[in-house]
């Protein structure tokens, strides 16, 4: 799995000595690394090691105090969600983040949201062009729906699946923007064996399939050796290593901060 | 037995995606449209079209706009009557004062101004969510209250603003049936055009709004935009119903019609008939506009004539226990249990 | 000069009423997060009670037998509505008072009556003149102003100690702190929301008292609640100091600007005044003037 020729030298991402904290609170000091375009780039580390505030910088949910980020190519100290979706930046969350009041369908459908062209005026009447857009959409959910096997629970409002399928789910409606990067939050939190195996697949599936870059977060050891390229460490808000997973597991300080090493909390 | 879709395999999107995929719903609903346009007036009476089904449509079409901002978008109003009231003012200037206007175009000239104050209004929406944005509808609803009072220019100086001659298409609208049929087409036509909007991309990302703010701009909405096109359209909607409701139903302009009752009227019947339900819309509008009728005509047919004010009491009374029912019980109000009721219907006789 | 400083008294004067309407809204909303519409409602449900009471008790009994009923009622509001609402989302809740402040309006006209009942607490209602040695002839007060006055100073009081010498005290802040975590270290949920409920309904009595003095008891105390709510968006739902003084400012703005901005443009803004300030206010600080900073996570 190490050796994948489709991965390139090009950095689709790269954040530049990002810091960012709350108040008096350090969240990320000084963090730098980059996402190679069509690379599983893994980020882990302890509880509290700012990972899931790293995504939050990079998707511009959290704009950080100092440092840069930059994507495709362009530079920028800050991005904004909206802006971040519109450059094909997609991600799913640590607690899953579905409409509840929705179908599974609705809510794959609003992936492509930014994809819709017709305005309100042809959305009111659906004749024509605005009905044709409507079924081609759902032409290319239905794909995705397939892809991940949820045929199932298509219509069912997704407050009621189970907590996999839900996952599965808000993996979909992800998939459904057709993202160039696409951050995954701890997709395998909670699972039981069986579920962590199908998503793994899933991941795999999208990153050879669609070429997809994927910078997921995982705590499940050996889930993130078995599927990243690349693999870097945080602990404190500070990056202590980075590099293959054979690299990584042999760093001493990797070790400390996940085996050894009391600290008083 | 009768109520089913075993059978009816959908064989395109097209197919499932259409507004009524249900075959016998659609038979319904084509039956009761064609009593509504042709039955009706075969048989209704002054006070069938004047007391009952006039404001009955109206009141819906209100609930619609209202659910169309609170149902699916998640933003509470208690502006509705405010909002109604601009509409109304609207119309009544427009056709005032540009004489030769097709009436259906200050309709919709009055909804589109309704919507811009909706907009203005729903500015702050951008900062404030939850009940603090209800809170600050209200001061929509007790300002716009205050300016159509206070201001004599929107009444044309006149103590009792009263409706001109009404004509369509040259065609005098001088009859209760006639002025009910307008109304009838006008709702019906908004109606349909809610249920599209709410089963496209507009609906969803209000939806999307609703359910989680936060997830919803990460994939790309934009949250103030998207709240904002609920808020205009949510208030054309109530404009267009407070336009008929001075021309139509009263045919007369009064600020007190508009005020904050109003307001809280058309959200009970949101909240009964059902959050997030075009159907429902109608249903809890049926509902609320019922009860004060039935309880001022059923304990005088039983021989027991009760006070107005008792009865007034016995609404509100009957008004906020269903509302803690509906929200404890079936948050989804009327428009669920119908629902439930039909897929019973479904498996009717042989349950699982 | 001194009709500028008997202007702001007399507005001063009237915001201790809505702070004391405010100050309902904050213990609930404290303790169990919610939004209680019924508070005005509450107000008048506690106002009718007493004062058809007192048409057969001597005052101090009919206050006694209006808390108990008040008690009551916080504890039938706990059983049928908010124990099945537990964990629903603030905007529900808010409308479950919704239903709640209908019901309790029509059910209290429906037993009591809905005349205009007047209520004598004992004050003479003649106007006094204070500070008679700084300003030339004194200021005008109402004596009934003053009174209410010093009932809510000792009612923020007495709260105040409840709420930081006792441990129930202490079990409501940690309840406001954080519900669920309160609840798994052993602290009632329920217990807490009836002693919140009734200290709310106590509060309600109280300002239905000094109002109905004031005003006669009627409908449209219920509508009070609706001018204490730009108050607690100032104050910020979760301050009790905020309440008063987001009270104390509501009532200040609006006699100021009645008097002086009021007839520029027609007279009649006291409606709509306050509310239109707090939209303001909104706009540049969304968690009120003293209310607390949410961070939202993902």
């Amino acid at each position: 799995m190490t050796d994948k020729p489709r991965i390139s030298e090009e950095v689709l991402l790269k954040v530049d000595s990002i810091s960012l904290s709350f108040g008096g609170v350090r969240a990320l000091s000084d963090v730098s690394f980059d996402i190679r375009k069509g690379e599983i780039r893994a980020i882990i580390g302890p509880n509290g090691a700012g990972k899931s505030s790293m995504l939050n910088c990079i998707n511009g949910f959290y704009h950080p105090q100092e440092g840069r980020i930059t994507y495709k190519g362009r530079e920028r100290q800050r991005m904004l969600p909206y802006e971040a979706a519109r450059q094909s930046i997609a991600r799913t969350f640590q607690n899953i983040a579905l409409f509840k009041g929705m179908s599974t369908l609705d809510n794959i459908m609003t992936g492509r949201l930014l994809k819709m062209r017709r305005g309100l005026f042809w959305q009111a009447l659906r004749v024509g062009p605005a009905a044709r857009e409507e079924i081609e959409h759902r032409a290319k959910v239905e794909e995705i729906i397939e892809f991940l096997q949820i045929q199932a629970v298509r219509k069912m409002p997704v407050g009621r699946l189970p907590y996999g399928l839900q996952k599965r789910v808000e993996l979909g409606r992800a998939l459904a923007a057709e993202p160039d990067l696409l951050l995954l939050d701890e997709p395998m939190a909670g699972m039981n064996v069986e579920e962590k195996e199908d998503m793994c697949r899933f991941i795999l599936d999208v990153n050879e399939q669609f070429g997809t870059t994927i910078a997921l977060i995982e705590h499940d050891m050996g889930v993130v050796m078995d599927l990243s390229d690349r693999v870097v460490v945080l602990e404190y808000g500070r990056k202590i290593a980075d590099g293959t997973p054979d690299e990584v597991r042999a760093d001493q300080r990797v070790i400390d901060a996940y085996l050894g090493v009391q600290r008083v909390e | 037995m009768f109520y089913r879709e075993n059978g009816q395999f959908k064989t395109s999107y097209a197919a499932d995606q259409a507004i009524f995929p249900i075959l016998l719903d659609r038979i319904a609903i084509m039956a009761i449209l064609l009593v509504a346009f042709l039955v009706v007036p075969l048989v209704a009476t002054q006070y069938v079209y004047t007391g009952i089904l006039i404001p009955f449509l109206i009141l819906a079409l209100a609930t619609i706009g209202l659910n169309l901002l609170t149902g699916y978008c998640g933003q509470v109003s208690l502006g509705t009557g405010a909002f109604m009231a601009v509409g109304a003012y609207a119309a009544y200037n427009l056709v005032l004062r540009l004489p030769g206007m097709n009436l259906l175009v200050a309709f919709a000239l009055a909804g589109g101004i309704s919507a811009l104050v909706g907009v203005l209004f729903g500015l702050p929406s951008l900062r404030i969510k939850g009940f603090y944005l209800a809170v600050a509808t209200l001061a929509a609803q007790f300002f716009i209250d205050w300016v159509f009072i206070r201001i004599k220019w929107f009444t044309n100086y006149a103590t009792n603003a009263t409706a001109p001659e009404l004509l369509l298409f040259g065609l005098p609208l001088d009859s209760a049936m006639r002025r009910y049929l307008v109304t009838l087409a006008i709702v019906v036509v908004m109606a349909l055009i809610a249920k599209n909007l709410v089963r496209g991309a507009t609906g969803r990302a209000w939806m999307a709004v609703r359910d989680m703010d936060i997830a919803a701009e990460i994939i790309g909405i934009r949250l103030l935009r998207t709240k904002l096109i609920a808020f205009a359209v949510s208030s054309f909607y109530c404009g267009v119903a407070g336009a008929l409701w001075g021309f139509m139903h009263l045919g007369a302009w009064e600020p007190l019609t508009f005020d904050v009752n109003r307001s809280f009227q058309v959200l009970f019947m949101v909240i009964i008939g059902g959050v997030g339900s075009i159907l429902g819309s109608f249903l809890g509008a049926a509902f609320i506009f019922a009860v004060p009728i039935l309880i001022n005509q059923v304990p005088a047919a039983l021989g027991v004539p009760i006070s107005t004010a008792l009865s007034s009491h016995l609404e509100a009374m009957i008004f906020g226990a269903m509302i803690i029912f509906f929200l404890i019980v079936e948050p989804h109000g009327f428009a669920r249990l119908w629902q439930l009721g039909k897929e019973k219907l479904r498996l009717w006789p042989l349950p699982h | 000069m001194a009709f500028f400083f008997e202007v702001v008294l007399g507005g001063l004067l009237a915001g201790v009423l809505y702070s004391l309407v405010a100050l309902g809204f904050v213990l609930i909303f404290k303790a169990s997060g919610v939004f209680n519409f019924a508070q005005g409602a509450m107000v008048l449900f506690a106002a009718l009670t007493l004062v058809r009471l007192t048409e057969w008790l001597p005052f101090w009994a009919a206050f006694a037998v209006s808390c108990l009923v008040m008690i009551a009622l916080a504890w039938v509001i706990e059983r049928v509505v908010l124990r099945h609402l537990v964990n629903q989302e603030g905007i529900i809740l808010f409308m479950a008072t919704l239903g709640i402040a209908f019901f309790l309006e029509g059910f209290g006209q429906t037993i009591w009556g809905s005349d205009i009942y007047t209520l004598d607490l004992g004050i003479p209602k003649e106007p006094s003149f204070i500070l008679e040695s700084i300003f030339d002839g004194g200021l005008l007060v109402d004596k009934l102003d003053v009174f209410a006055a010093v009932v809510a100073s000792a009612l923020v009081l007495g709260l105040a100690l409840f709420f930081q010498k006792t441990k129930v005290g202490l079990a409501l802040r940690a309840v406001a702190d954080d519900h669920q975590a309160a609840q798994s270290i052993g602290v009632p949920l329920d217990y807490i929301w009836l002693i919140v409920w009734s200290a709310a309904g106590i509060v309600a009595l109280v300002a239905g008292m000094v109002w109905g003095a004031k005003l006669g008891v009627q409908f449209s105390i219920a509508l009070v609640a609706l001018k204490a709510l730009p108050v607690l968006i100032l104050g910020g739902f979760t301050s009790v100091p905020g309440a008063i003084i987001g009270g104390l400012l509501i009532g200040m703005g609006e006699k100021l600007s009645e008097v002086y901005f009021g007839p520029i443009v027609g007279g009649g803004i006291e409606n709509w005044f306050a509310y239109m300030l707090v939209l303001v206010v909104l706009l540049f600080r969304p968690q009120g003037l003293f209310g607390d900073r949410v961070i939202e996570r993902v």
